[in-house]
């Protein structure tokens, strides 16, 4: 690992002031940074950790009924968070396919989702959750839609000197599930991340909201397959017709992991199967 | 290497003052912030037991417990370990004792090149710790970070399931 110029602020306003100066990498679970660094991918002249800055982490419960999710909260706690597993199941479950517990222990949620990998394993849990990203700088906060965050594959709308802060999830949806389809159980990259949510009234989906991860340079929402769903009842022809909404809506990349033709195929079937879960929870 | 301050006033200096508690043992070192904790322990401390394997995160050989969580020390900068408190395998066995784990691992015969089994037992204590309920199925999978390459899978889990049992008995 190159050296590197090491700084614990304890004040947002010092950390992005030191990011903004440029050749530095933020440090918050340091689960993708240290092994860049020391793969020289990562060869930042300072690294800022974000650790010693208070108030950044921890699961709170809003007036609005939705939650806040600091960005600095390990993973392995939004996993085991009761209220994140009943109210927004799919980022629950998201949480709990990275990595192993030791690696969860470590990872952030902010660092999952601020390293942009299409493959994030919280990222399509925040995506149905249409969560709003906090974000500072020296010049003040700004809240971005997650579904507006990722212009490319590790890249954001973030500007120099932004911190994403934390995650605001406004009243969460009546049912949802993730899916990661993958070779092993732990430990694996996602070949495709699915999720739903839904919001069922008197047998009629009111809203549903669709997550891809892994199936284009970003992850993204399948908004005419939530189309199509919307103000109708669920039936087996619809949930078909959804599913195949959602694979078309995907610019897949064939790769070592598997084919894009593959990757297409499963957006079909587990979109499908995900609404399946995720209607099935809404009724309970 | 030169000195740099920022506007705040705070200075970045090539080696960090750390403080750790390793097994209970307090140590006031002066690390470069480039050492992991993994390398912190072994080659700043002398505690080997704690190995380096593939140094990804992916095989859990360099498992420790920082302040009651198992963490792959590999991915650890040592100067963020700062004040925490570190549990290595030489801090499991008390007065010449093993704990329960180390033993349940003999008795199995949980062990073949031993290389994995620091991380395996470490990972395990902090599973039985938060949880000995956990059932089999469910601990093989929470142990889904830790690799023994000579492949002793069954008998690691008889082990675990052993010191899980002896543990839920204790308490």
């Amino acid at each position: 690992m190159k050296n590197f110029e090491y700084f614990e602020p304890t004040t947002l306003a010092e950390a992005s002031h030191l990011f903004a100066q440029g050749h530095a990498q933020l440090l918050a679970g340091g689960t993708d940074l240290v092994i860049g660094m020391k793969a020289y991918t990562e060869t930042p002249q300072s690294v800022i950790s974000l650790q010693k800055i208070p108030d950044l982490d921890g699961i709170t419960t809003d007036s609005d009924n939705g939650i806040t999710i600091g960005a600095m909260t390990k993973v392995r706690e939004v996993e085991l968070s009761e209220d994140v597993q009943e109210h927004h199941t799919a980022l629950a479950e998201g949480a709990s396919e990275i990595g192993s517990i030791q690696i969860r222990n470590l990872a952030t949620i902010g660092g999952n989702i601020a390293h942009a990998s299409p493959a994030a394993d919280t990222v399509a849990g925040l995506l149905v959750a249409d969560a709003q990203v906090s974000i500072a700088s020296a010049e003040g906060e700004r809240t971005v839609p997650i579904n507006e965050l990722f212009t490319g594959p590790g890249q954001t709308v973030l500007k120099p000197g932004e911190i994403i802060t934390q995650f605001h999830l406004p009243s969460p949806a009546s049912g949802s599930h993730y899916i990661k389809h993958k070779i092993r159980e732990v430990m694996d990259l996602a070949f495709i991340g699915v999720a739903s949510a839904v919001n069922l009234q008197n047998g009629v989906i009111k809203d549903a909201r669709i997550g891809l991860a892994a199936v284009a340079p970003t992850p993204i929402r399948a908004t005419e397959a939530e189309n199509l769903l919307k103000g109708k009842g669920p039936t087996p022809e619809l949930l078909q017709q959804a599913g195949e909404a959602a694979a078309a809506a995907t610019s897949p990349i064939s790769d070592l992991r598997c084919s894009a033709e593959h990757r297409k195929e499963m957006v079909d079937v587990l979109t499908r199967r995900t609404l399946r879960y995720a209607l099935d929870r809404a009724t309970r | 290497m030169a000195r740099s301050t920022t506007s705040f006033g705070l200075q970045a200096t090539p080696k960090h003052p750390v403080s750790l508690t390793v097994n209970g043992d307090e140590h006031d070192l002066l690390i470069e912030p480039r050492k992991t904790l993994l390398a912190v322990l072994r080659d700043t401390i002398g505690l080997t037991g704690t190995k380096e394997g593939c140094s990804t995160g992916d095989c859990g050989a360099c498992t420790v417990i920082v302040d009651g969580k198992a963490v792959t020390s590999c991915m650890v900068l040592g100067v963020t370990a700062s004040g925490k408190e570190i549990t290595t395998i030489e801090g499991l066995a008390s007065d010449g004792e093993l704990h329960p784990i180390q033993q349940a691992f003999i008795d199995t015969g949980g062990y073949q090149c031993g290389f994995c089994t620091p991380g395996f037992i470490m990972a395990s204590k902090a599973l039985v710790d938060e949880n000995p309920d956990r059932t089999e199925e469910e601990f093989r999978h929470a142990l889904g970070g830790n690799i023994c390459r000579c492949t002793g899978y069954t008998k690691i889990l008889e082990a675990v399931l052993q010191a899980a049992e002896e543990i839920r008995t204790i308490s």
